[in-house]
């Protein structure tokens, strides 16, 4: 879309542009310039500072805390998905006390932030239930029942866009309206929201650091006990880029994922003229911000 | 109920930091937004890539990562004489401004192709045709996502509460030591209902008003 903005360049506006091109990276180079000098000029590059990275023991609590991660991403991701699926066949229900509830239950949760929800557990079950949940289930806890509501909307918003004549053919043969959700709509929603999906997924592989805040020993928290150690100079900003580093390559892999799924299930519309991929809306249904 | 009305006052201040917080970082990440949607869809390499790096960094980077950076990291480099709020709100404004950025832009590919070749045909240039056809256009279609990103950043102010800003969500670990928690868990989720809600019911009203037939 960009190219339709500007016309294809002519002398005069080459020559704008190549010295707005100088001008931009003289601009970016500055603000890098700053940044890395307000580092070096205060001890971030040096060697003290990052020796923690060659220590046995310290890498072992990092990997530790990265698995932890890993570990509350996967039960979240599939908890997730399971209450999804539950909650939008609720919402799609024909029956008016099914399809309530669910709606209601996806508008609340949905309007919570998920630090708040790992409160609930987490502060919640000494003065209710007399006994303290670990803090991995918090953070499931909270992961899955804003994600859960959320990936909700998404399979609802592909079932609705599965064209008609789909459902339509399926009562026309006899199918039951949980047959025709499992058989018919179900797969074509499912397959045409998958990079939505995973964008969600991301978005749970992020929030696993919002455990941090309620102490939970994931990467950031190992991360946090190295900057402790005055031996290392406090290295706060090297153990934040460590760490910061090792999420976005995780979060990338899988948006990578996403954009190739989305790219090859556009080729296939493209193969195929006026098949079921016709309904679907298209993805500025965008990545849901995250919370 | 009664923990709630004898501290009204503090779910009251919480709340108060609470609606500062999203304001303040509201406004830098919806003008650093705009900025950098501007640099993505520029003739321009050199703010196109960078612009586009940046974004992808925030879209892919923990909110808890980055508070995590600026709150602890800025005394580190020597920026002193900031208070954790005014961290929190950067944090805050340069995680959303990727996300507002990304709305934006999508709004611009909202608007048909057509527009901008006519802008171009009748001579305007790159800026006018932003400024003059594309953006007013763009903005109208985009009060919706804008609104998702904008409630999003609401709710992530609660992160605040893990590095010293006693925002709405601090009030439910400051009684719990009264043990109050869970009518103070029950209150601050009601708070932020309220909050959410009016919120989204505010927008919808404003997406409506704004609302034009192509």
């Amino acid at each position: 879309m960009s190219s339709v903005l500007f016309d294809e360049p002519g002398p005069a506006a080459k020559r704008r542009n190549a010295v707005l091109t100088v001008l931009g990276a003289v601009l970016v180079l500055f603000i890098a310039f700053v940044a890395v000098s307000r580092l070096h000029a205060s001890g971030q590059f040096e060697g003290r500072r990052w020796e923690w990275i060659e220590y046995e023991g310290i890498q072992r609590n990092l990997l530790r805390g990265l698995i932890t991660t890993l570990k509350a991403f996967a039960i979240a991701a599939f908890l997730s998905i399971v209450l999804g699926l539950g909650l939008a066949v609720g919402r799609l229900s024909t029956r008016a006390w099914v399809r309530w509830p669910s709606t209601a239950v996806v508008t609340v949760f949905r309007a919570l932030p998920v630090v708040v929800l790992m409160y609930f557990p987490y502060l919640g079950a000494k003065p209710l239930l007399d006994t303290s949940i670990p803090l991995l289930w918090c953070v499931v806890f909270g992961l899955t029942v804003y994600n859960g509501s959320v990936l909700a909307e998404i399979f609802r918003a592909g079932v609705v866009a599965v064209p008609k004549g789909q459902q339509e053919a399926a009562s026309a043969i006899g199918l039951t309206r949980a047959q025709t959700l499992r058989i018919v709509l179900f797969p074509q929603a499912v397959r045409a929201m998958l990079p939505t999906i995973i964008s969600q997924l991301v978005v749970v592989l992020k929030d696993t650091a919002l455990g941090f805040v309620i102490g939970f020993q994931e990467l950031l928290f190992e991360g946090q006990g190295i900057t402790d150690e005055s031996r290392f100079g406090r290295p706060i900003i090297p153990v934040a880029i460590v760490v910061g580093a090792v999420y976005v390559v995780l979060c990338s892999l899988l948006s990578l994922l996403a954009t190739r799924i989305e790219r090859r299930s556009g080729s296939a519309v493209r193969r195929r003229p006026g098949g079921f991929a016709n309904g679907i809306p298209d993805a500025d249904a965008a990545p849901l911000p995250s919370a | 109920m009664n923990v709630i009305i004898d501290n009204a006052d503090l779910f009251w201040a919480g709340m108060k930091t609470t609606l500062t917080l999203t304001a303040a970082s509201a406004a830098l990440a919806l003008v650093l937004g705009v900025l950098l949607a501007a640099c993505r869809v520029s003739p321009v390499p050199s703010l196109r890539i960078p612009a586009a790096g940046f974004v992808n960094l925030m879209q892919n980077l923990p909110l808890t990562v980055l508070f995590f950076l600026i709150v602890f990291g800025a005394p580190k480099v020597d920026i002193r004489g900031t208070s954790y709020w005014t961290r929190a709100v950067l944090a805050l404004g340069l995680y959303t401004a990727a996300f507002v950025c990304e709305v934006v832009r999508s709004g611009i590919n909202t608007v048909p192709a057509g527009q901008a070749e006519a802008a171009r045909a009748i001579g305007l240039g790159f800026t006018q045709n932003l400024r003059l056809v594309i953006l007013p256009q763009a903005l109208r279609s985009v009060v919706g996502p804008m609104a998702s990103t904008l409630i999003a950043l609401t709710k992530n102010t609660s992160v605040a509460v893990g590095f010293s800003v006693l925002e709405l969500t601090s009030v439910v670990s400051r009684l719990n030591e009264g043990g109050k928690a869970v009518p103070a868990l029950f209150g601050v989720a009601l708070c932020y209902l309220v909050l959410i809600l009016a919120m989204s019911w505010a927008f919808e009203l404003l997406e409506r008003r704004v609302a034009f037939a192509r």
